[in-house]
């Protein structure tokens, strides 16, 4: 047996050794000469784009893709744009980065996928270069353009393209620049000459390294470590600097033995190899190995893993499933049936499983059927709907909408369907759905009165026309509201409701006297009730007017009693108020008008009307006008003991002294019967 | 803060600490300064979830409420927008963000939704060209917040409008998905009860949610042993009767929102020597009401004819305490009482803070105490005041409550009542005119379509006809209706469920009547029965009431099944749907309470309502333009 440190290598104080695990199955004529090449990490494909320059239509580029092992996984010819630059997703999707700013996707079989731009302005400018990268929001794109300008996006799978601020003296591309994630945040670190700055949302920030060498004269290379924790800058005097991205702590600065470097720098690299064995770290948003296999179709082996790994079943297993019956159903020979079949029995009831991805997935392949199918497995019905109306299953939507409870998803498929349908439809597939049509009329209550109206109308319902019609009087001035109110009659009559018919014609005649004495006495009384309206006619002294209203709309005798005896108190018109009194026997006996007149202060009135009230309340009257002697003879009178001592507690034991024994001896008696 | 929050049997400062967290993480999300422009329903409820403290701490400079126009001039990166998803509110915040582009330097915009996004209200900002000028549009699941250490409200004003009047089931969607996030947290409930409508539809979504979740099995040890789910509507009474306990008199009479009431303040002026003169201060008293002080906690749920007895009990204690003092002679004595004296303190402002509480709601009510007599009351008369406006004076609350009690218990429901008949002639206020008709009318199973006519007929020429509407809705919820058979089938009710006690005690309670001196609500004998010995035995009164009763479990997995020990008490959450008064929580406390109760009650609901508040949620009031 060998020496068995005999192929580690020193590296500083740490060492290394390579093995060599396989060979590439590649046979590259060229090399990598003239290739846009970009690898995926954790042993993911590569692609390549031979001459990415060739322009014409008889000599294009070749786009290749290799599984880590240089097994061909693609190759075709590229007959897009210019490309700039190629990078992979988080999930092995290829983005290709052209010229023009548009960046078109593919799978890792070559498979076109969609495409976006990064803007007009990146349009115009043109791409002078780019940079894929990822953090914890998901793949980012970050562009530099002929206008010395960034474009950056944080994550292409909730696109949200963010300008940069300008970087002060900076023409062309800057020598050397890097992306990374602060704060949550993506930012621009870019160096020109010199300087350095760091480009956020808002602000550009000139930022000096501590411990940067003032020999430097320019910064010409930069890199960040894979775990965007560390930082390395490497400047035109030969020296690198390496330390935290926040570029507050210095970890070391050293000239490097070699000359300046034409490509990338291999020391550089080199140096992060280390630091990465030290830290160790791996940023937690890459995806799990099982997934990386499910993105190469390597389903059975992704299942053992998980099952090894003992993955809870949610988010394993049913993942890898998923993922498999995406695949299958675009499986284009297999009939609907049995690719339903065959995913049901399979996925069963395994835990998590969103049959919608899977039905999402067989509509976009163009198989509608299949994706009902499909959807029926799905227990959700807040995922269903969305994906039932694309493919234009809406009366199903609606009914899956409802079972939902989620009101707001039936609101969705509602408005949904008044775009689609004309409104005779729209409105007979309502009336068959009551859930959905009181939330209609809910929301025409506040957005579309005459719609509402509609509704009434088509449902025949009366009643609520009526009520739809009063309430829309109080939007209108004196004419108009009383035509409405008749409306109102109309449809109250219809729905056989009397009562409201009646009431609501009492509003009118009010309405219209209100309008007369208006033109006749100047006294604006519009909109008062009936009540106010014949309580300010007699505090106006408009007696007979108040007395016709009394009549006319038969106001009940204690009612009208009490209100006049209210209204001449408050206008203190006690010889009025005399009058009434006097002028026929009061329904509601005199007690009231005892007491009217006491919370006016007026004693003296008040007397006049003790004689009146009737023995019962006797009592009371006398203590409302201080009159304790009377009050105490109407109590022994009476004989009752509850009475017989409120007047006592009415007492004071020094000044009536005689009285308060009065009371003791009747209380007794009474206490004895 | 919150402690009060963990003091109960269910900690529920594990719901307010997951909310506190969502709600850092979002303001989190909106890197750098912000303002946050706020619908202003929403400040009270969130005021229960964080200070502003907590959003300080996050970068929150400024807050504004939302209106027209634009967002007012601040020095801030961000503009948050905390909402309910209402249309009427994305057309404000269309406006906002408009004149906000327009500006050099625009703010970057959020949207919070509380408690859920909703399609519809993204579609119109979609509509409104807005859409895409959010960076954040997310959600705050906010469905139950905790009020109290056994209390959990959702704070939804207008849920039984909604729910029984416009037929509009939104809240119950967030009823249900609230359910799930409790159980997410406190395990899956595994047995629910309910009776009505709304709770078999409520019970119906969170079975459907549960087989959503299919697969990812709740591993929490359960916390309740029971849900219970109630429609109001399958007691419209409770809520129209005065409620007799110290909170629920505070409610009825001053109101209290969030947790706070604002009070008259000439009782709580500082009294000092020397400043006789002072002016009398004119800002209401605003007053915190939760179980963290001591005192409320202790009073809160008595009856009010107890409280006095209570207050005076507590100041012996206390200025026993204080006296203490002169006992203390070595050093380590007084070290001990100068360690003391600041929650001695707290307790003497707190005693002198109810004892002015009391003292007002005494002014109002006095007259119901047991040893006043119903025609009198020499502070009636000492206070005289004028019957007006809002103002309830002793007699009149006397006279009220006598009425209602009639009612209750029967007694001529089925004439015109005279007490009504007289505060529509003197115009008392309208609410309260609606409350006694309506307790007539359920107390009556509806009213002959005679007396029913000539209550509208005097309600509408009083207070004007466009009252026609509101009665209307009173009659579609089922609070007012004409009499369709000749069987009443309250007295049944009333037997079978003991809803009126001749012999309340409210001094000392043996039972939930003593909330109402007299009356027990029927929601809460409800759940009493149900606890113990169980609905089985009120079949024939169930089926009075309105809407299905019913049962389902919950599948525990293997493992989590509770051994009960000899003697633990279960515990169930009462779900009022459509809303709960405090006197309804006063008597649910006191079944908790009972020795031998054997179980224990966490009470949640769509929100806490008095009879006001609950009847003006259900009037319209088409507003008049200037004829």
């Amino acid at each position: 047996m060998a020496f068995v440190t005999a192929n580690w290598n020193p590296l500083g104080d740490a060492f290394y050794r390579k093995v060599e695990l396989y060979e590439m199955g590649w046979s590259l004529k060229d090399g990598l000469r003239e290739c846009l090449v970009a690898a995926a990490p954790y042993g993911g494909p590569i692609a390549l784009l031979k001459e990415p320059q060739r322009r014409s239509p008889s000599a294009r580029p070749q786009l290749e893709i290799y599984s880590s092992s240089g097994v061909t996984m693609a190759s075709f010819v590229w007959k897009s744009g210019v490309v700039k630059q190629l990078g992979w997703t988080v999930c092995d999707d290829l983005l290709c980065i052209q010229e023009d700013g548009t960046i078109l996707i593919y799978d890792l079989f070559g498979n076109f996928k969609r495409h976006f731009s990064m803007g007009n302005e990146v349009g115009q400018s043109q791409v002078l270069e780019a940079k894929v990268f990822h953090s914890p929001y998901g793949t980012g794109v970050a562009i530099v353009t002929g206008a010395s300008r960034f474009t950056l996006a944080t994550n292409i799978d909730d696109l949200k393209l963010r300008r940069l601020p300008e970087v002060p003296g900076l023409q062309g591309a800057p020598p050397c620049w890097a992306v990374l994630t602060q704060d949550r945040q993506s930012k621009v670190l870019v160096a020109n000459g010199a300087d350095i700055f760091i480009l956020d949302n808002a602000v550009c920030t000139p930022v000096n390294p501590p411990g940067l060498s003032p020999q430097a004269t320019s910064i010409v290379h930069m890199c960040v470590s894979f775990s965007y924790k560390y930082l390395a800058l490497f400047t035109d005097s030969g020296h690198v600097w390496m330390g935290s991205t926040d570029l507050k702590v210095c970890l070391e600065f050293r000239r490097l033995m070699c000359r300046r470097p034409k490509s990338r720098e291999p020391s550089v690299v080199i140096m992060w190899d280390r630091h990465l064995l030290v830290v160790g770290l791996f940023p937690y948003y890459f995806l799990p190995l099982p997934l990386r296999l499910v993105y190469r179709k390597l389903y059975p082996l992704a299942i053992e893993i998980c099952r090894y790994l003992k993955t809870p079943e949610y988010q394993g297993v049913s993942r890898v499933l998923k993922h498999w019956a995406c695949c299958k159903v675009q499986q284009k020979e297999e009939a609907d049936e049995n690719i339903a079949r065959a995913i049901s029995l399979k996925l069963g009831e395994a835990a998590g499983i969103s049959y919608s991805e899977i039905a999402t997935k067989a509509y976009e392949c163009g198989r509608t059927e299949l994706a009902i199918k499909l959807l029926e497995f799905e227990p959700r019905s807040g995922e269903q709907v969305p994906l039932l109306l694309k493919i234009k299953r809406s009366q199903l939507a609606l009914s899956k909408a409802i079972e939902s409870g989620d009101t707001d998803l039936v609101y969705t498929v509602v408005t949904y369907l008044k775009n689609e349908m004309n409104r005779g439809d729209f409105f007979m597939t309502l009336r068959n759905q009551p859930v959905a049509l009181s939330l209609y009329r809910q929301f025409c209550k506040h957005q579309e009165q005459d719609t509402l109206k509609d509704l009434f109308n088509q449902d025949d319902d009366h009643q609520e026309l009526g009520n739809f019609y009063v309430k829309a009087s109080y939007q209108e001035k004196l004419e108009a509201r009383i035509g409405l109110l008749q409306s109102a009659v109309d449809e109250y009559n219809k729905a056989k409701n009397e009562f409201a018919a009646k009431l609501t014609e009492e509003e009118m005649r009010l309405l219209r006297f209100q309008r007369r004495l208006e033109e006749e006495k100047g006294e604006c009384l519009l909109g008062f009730s009936l009540h106010d309206t014949i309580s300010t006619l007699l505090s106006l002294g408009l007696h007979k007017h108040a007395e016709q209203l009394y009549k006319e709309f038969r106001v009940p005798d204690k009612r009208y009693w009490w209100l006049k005896l209210t209204a001449l108190a408050e206008k203190e018109d006690w010889e009025e108020l005399e009058k009434f009194a006097k002028s026929k026997k009061s329904p509601i006996g005199y007690l009231p008008f005892v007491e009217v007149c006491v919370k006016r202060q007026n004693k003296y009135e008040a007397k006049k009307y003790v004689s009146k009230v009737t023995l019962d309340q006797k009592v009371k009257a006398h203590l409302s006008v201080g009159d304790l002697e009377g009050a105490a003879d109407a109590a022994i009178e009476r004989r009752n003991e509850g009475e017989i001592g409120a007047v006592l507690s009415r007492c004071s034991p020094a000044t009536d002294r005689a009285l308060v024994e009065r009371l003791n001896r009747a209380k007794a008696t009474a206490a004895k019967k | 803060m919150a402690a009060h929050l963990s003091y109960g049997r269910v900690n529920l400062n594990i719901l307010r600490e997951a909310a506190r967290k969502e709600l850092r993480e979002f303001l989190d999300k909106c890197a750098g300064s912000k303002a946050i422009v706020w619908d202003e329903y929403l400040t009270g409820p969130f005021g229960l979830i964080a200070q502003y403290s907590l959003l300080k701490e996050h970068e929150v400079e400024k807050m504004f409420t939302l209106k027209g126009g634009r967002v007012p001039p601040a020095d801030v990166k961000n503009i948050i927008f905390f909402v309910r998803p209402r249309l009427e509110l994305m057309d404000i915040i269309a406006e906002n963000v408009i004149s906000e582009e327009k500006l050099p330097a625009p703010r970057e915009a959020h949207i919070l939704f509380v408690p859920r996004r909703s399609l519809l209200c993204e579609q119109r900002l979609k509509e409104q060209g807005v859409l895409n000028s959010f960076t954040n549009i997310d959600e705050y699941i906010l469905d139950l917040i905790p009020y109290d250490g056994d209390l959990l409200s959702m704070e939804s004003e207008s849920a039984f409008r909604e729910c029984y009047l416009e037929n509009d089931q939104t809240s119950l969607f967030h009823t249900a998905k609230g359910l799930m996030t409790l159980q997410a947290l406190y395990g899956t409930i595994p047995q629910i009860f309910g009776k009505g409508e709304c709770a078999r539809h409520v019970a119906n979504m969170m079975l459907r949610m549960k087989r959503e979740f299919a697969g990812s099995q709740n591993q929490i040890l359960p916390v309740f042993d029971t849900l219970l789910l109630l429609d109001r509507n399958v007691d419209l009474l409770t809520p129209l009767a005065t409620q007799l306990t110290y909170e629920g008199l505070i409610d009825e009479i001053y109101g209290i929102t969030n947790g706070y009431v604002k009070l008259p303040p000439e009782k709580f002026a500082q009294k000092k020597p020397g400043e006789g003169g002072k002016d009398l201060p004119t800002e209401p008293k605003k007053l915190q009401l939760n179980s963290a002080e001591e005192l409320y906690a202790e009073i809160r749920d008595k009856n009010f004819n107890a409280v006095g007895a209570a207050l005076s009990k507590k100041a012996k204690i206390i200025s026993a305490a204080f006296e203490e003092r002169h006992n203390a002679k070595t050093v380590g004595e007084i070290k001990n009482f100068v360690s003391q004296l600041p929650h001695m303190q707290a307790a003497r402002s707190s005693l002198a803070n109810h004892t002015s509480v009391a003292e007002l709601i005494k002014d109002i009510t006095s007259a119901f105490e047991p040893f006043s007599l119903p025609l009198f009351h020499t502070s009636s008369y000492k206070n005289f005041k004028p019957i007006s406006g809002d103002n309830l004076s002793s007699e009149s609350f006397f006279d009220n409550l006598t009425v209602e009690q009639e009612f209750m218990t029967g007694v001529d429901t089925d004439k015109i009542n005279t007490y009504i008949e007289d505060c529509i002639a003197q115009k008392d206020p309208l609410i309260k005119i609606l409350r006694l008709v309506c307790m007539q009318s359920v107390c009556n199973n509806g009213l002959k379509q005679k007396v029913l006519d000539y209550y509208k007929r005097e309600i509408l020429q009083t207070y004007g006809y466009e009252h026609i509407l509101t009665l209307n809705n009173l009659e579609k919820v089922g609070l007012l209706k004409p009499q369709t058979t000749t069987r009443n089938n309250y007295p049944t009710i009333r037997k079978t469920l003991k809803l009126w006690m001749e012999d309340a005690n409210e001094q000392n309670p043996n039972d939930i009547s003593y909330v109402y001196s007299g009356y027990a609500p029927l929601s809460v004998r409800l759940t009493q029965v149900l606890a113990r010995p169980g609905w089985r035995s009120i079949e024939e009164v169930l089926k009075m009431l309105p809407g299905p009763h019913f049962e389902e479990r919950q599948q525990l997995p293997s493992g989590l099944h509770k051994k009960r020990q000899q003697g633990e008490n279960r515990t169930t959450l009462v779900f009022f749907l459509g809303g709960v008064t405090y006197a309804e929580i006063a008597a649910l406390r006191f079944l908790s309470q009972m020795e031998d109760g054997g179980t224990e009650y966490i009470i949640a609901t769509t929100k806490l309502i008095n009879g006001t508040s609950w009847v003006k949620s259900l009037m319209d009031r088409p507003e008049a333009q200037i004829l």
